[in-house]
């Protein structure tokens, strides 16, 4: 291909000119790229080839030989009743954690827009600080909340009559209670949708009033579209982030822990927690590997699939 | 703006108007408005007593946990030096604050500096490689976890700080994707003008591109301030001996085990929570406009 700038042919290589300006500056954006580069060969490209390599192995750090398995460790995958038990988990938990922490984060946000001023600023700072809170920290706190026999939750619960669960040990209530501990940290969303709202223009609704427009007319019509974009982005993060639920709950229920809540045993085991034990508690890391990337298939296969869904609900300015 | 809705309810009268002829105050919107603020306050106590039951618990007589209202038999403040005195909770507090500050000053200065090429340059497949840069948002940390280890591992450093922060110097997707709309935003003139002065793209960079974006860079090292210092993940990997442990590591160690002379000390997880999540939240309520301003144009600008 070429272009002609300044009555001269150029040569353009990678939708640029190829200029001597351009040869020149290339040395710089090299430069400035670098700690990119380095780290997208070193950290995350070769390290991906890594994992697909040795989910064609058993490699084990702590044995001395490692053999070639072939698709051994797939097959195996299908067959492993922890695989299917906790993707079933997670799953379970996306389902229910995504739209719930969507909804409320979508309830509070409105509610702050319709408050308003100063009151909005101090509610929205309660509404965000348990996100401070790090996650490990967050497990701990439930986990004593969460007590079946004296915990808050089941004090309050009480309170109104109701003979609370055994959050912790009953296989039932595990992931409910993971969930409830969930929407504890909602806050990060609410922050999100409240910055969207406030840059929906008022003249809007002043319209659509004018034209006897209901309130929920106007949420449909006009509130949900005009934030879309937002929406999408946290259903598309809250979801990868869901799949990969690791912290709150390896604190809980995991680990070399001293009899704390044994009932919970595979209701609380998480597709991320049965990769973590596999690779790093048991060392079998050719499986984990291959653990590894049908999660990363998951989640690229899921994230496809949600980009395609948006284009058709999603709604940018300036588009 | 939220503050100008109200100003539009006042133009344009509602419903309770009716009821409230010659009225200034307008009880049926008064009642709204009261009801509505009760609502809030109640998520309010919500989002906030499990902070304070936590605070309370860790001062609370280890009997009394679970018992008994936010206030015990008496104030335990001797619980902290129980518990520091029974692990080495100062050694971890140092190993995660020199964690996060590397982590954190790491990350800032190597992503400005990524973001900033495709920002001011234009070079052959630009477009193609910041696509490469945003793949990488979405790559879940489990797919390159394990040769991570494996890297860190051969070169000894295993048991160590350097695996949880030294990978920052390679600068982040996210960071480099928020910092290149802040570059993007500044005029080109200021560039041109400093060219002219005979600086180089570094210096540029340095003294014109990097102050005008203050603001944005506050809020990347806020950002990875929060991420590094609550990380349990590397921890858990990279750390086997307890004085190398951060505070995050430290806690979980407590909740695995938290008996002292064979008798469980529930008030001393809770004292380990206040002591990993205090320092989050003063740091939260010293930078907190860059919190909330670095999440709001995340959501929007998220796409």
């Amino acid at each position: 291909m070429t272009a002609g700038i300044q009555g001269r042919e150029v040569r353009v290589i990678g939708g640029v000119p190829w200029t001597r300006n351009t040869r020149q500056d290339l040395k710089w954006v090299l430069l400035f790229l670098s700690p990119w580069i380095i780290g997208f060969i070193v950290l995350t490209a070769g390290p991906m080839l890594w994992t697909l390599y040795l989910s064609f192995t058993n490699y084990n750090p702590i044995r001395p030989v490692t053999n070639f398995v072939g698709i051994e460790n797939y097959a195996r995958m299908l067959k492993d009743p922890h695989v299917l038990n906790s993707l079933y988990n997670t799953i379970f938990y996306t389902v229910l954690h995504v739209p719930l922490s969507m909804g409320i984060a979508l309830l509070l946000a409105l509610m702050l827009n319709r408050i308003g001023g100063r009151s909005a600023g101090f509610f929205r700072t309660a509404f965000y600080i348990p996100n401070v809170t790090p996650a490990v920290a967050v497990g701990t706190l439930f986990l004593l909340l969460l007590n079946g026999n004296s915990g808050v939750i089941n004090g309050v619960l009480g309170f109104f009559g109701i003979d609370g669960p055994s959050w912790l040990n009953d296989p039932t209530w595990v992931k409910p209670g993971i969930i409830i501990m969930s929407l504890w940290t909602v806050g990060n969303t609410v922050v999100i949708y409240f910055a969207a709202l406030k840059n929906v223009p008022l003249e809007m609704y002043e319209a659509a009033r004018i034209d006897g427009a209901s309130a929920w007319d106007q949420f449909r019509n006009i509130t949900v579209p005009m934030i879309s974009g937002a929406l999408f982005f946290t259903f598309v993060i809250n979801t990868i982030a869901s799949l990969q639920l690791f912290t709150e709950v390896y604190t809980m229920f995991f680990g070399a822990q001293q009899g704390q809540s044994s009932g919970a045993g595979d209701a609380a085991e998480f597709y991320v927690i049965y990769l973590f034990h596999e690779a790093f508690e048991v060392f079998r890391m050719g499986y984990a590997s291959a653990l590894a990337w049908l999660l990363f298939a998951v989640i690229l296969v899921i994230t496809v699939v949600q980009i395609r869904v948006s284009r058709r609900f999603v709604y940018y300015e300036g588009e | 703006m939220a503050t100008g809705e109200t100003q539009l309810d006042r133009t344009l009268p509602g419903s309770g108007a009716r009821v409230a002829v010659g009225q200034k105050i307008d009880p049926g919107k008064l009642a709204f408005r009261v009801g509505f603020l009760l609502l809030l306050a109640f998520f309010t106590i919500l989002f906030l007593y499990p902070l304070v039951w936590l605070l309370s618990a860790s001062l609370k007589p280890g009997s009394e946990v679970f018992s008994g209202g936010l206030i015990g038999s008496s104030l335990m403040w001797s619980n902290y030096p129980k518990l520091i005195s029974d692990q080495p909770v100062l050694q971890w507090t140092w190993n995660s604050v020199l964690v996060t500050v590397l982590a954190s000053s790491t990350v800032t200065i190597s992503s400005a500096l990524v973001a900033f090429a495709f920002a001011y340059f234009r070079f052959p497949f630009r477009g193609l490689v910041f696509g490469l840069v945003l793949a990488g948002m979405m790559l879940p940390g489990a797919v390159t976890m394990i040769p991570n280890y494996l890297i860190w591992d051969y070169l000894g450093w295993t048991n160590t700080l350097v695996p949880l922060w030294a990978g920052n110097l390679f600068a982040s997707p996210f960071y480099i994707f928020m910092l290149r709309q802040f570059f993007l935003g500044l005029p080109r003139e200021l560039f041109d003008a400093a060219r002219v002065d005979g600086a180089n793209y570094l210096r540029m960079w340095w003294s014109v591109a990097l102050p005008l974006t203050r603001a944005a860079l506050i809020v990347v090292f806020v950002f990875e301030l929060k991420v590094a210092w609550t990380d349990l993940v590397k921890p858990l990997i990279f750390l086997r001996d307890l004085p190398t442990f951060t505070l995050p590591a430290g806690l979980k160690a407590i909740v695995d085990n938290p008996s002292i002379g064979g008798e469980k000390h529930f008030e001393l997880l809770a004292v380990g929570g206040v002591i990993v999540t205090l320092p989050m939240v003063i740091v939260f309520f010293l930078a907190q406009r860059y919190f909330i301003e670095g999440i709001a144009t995340t959501g929007s600008t998220g796409r």
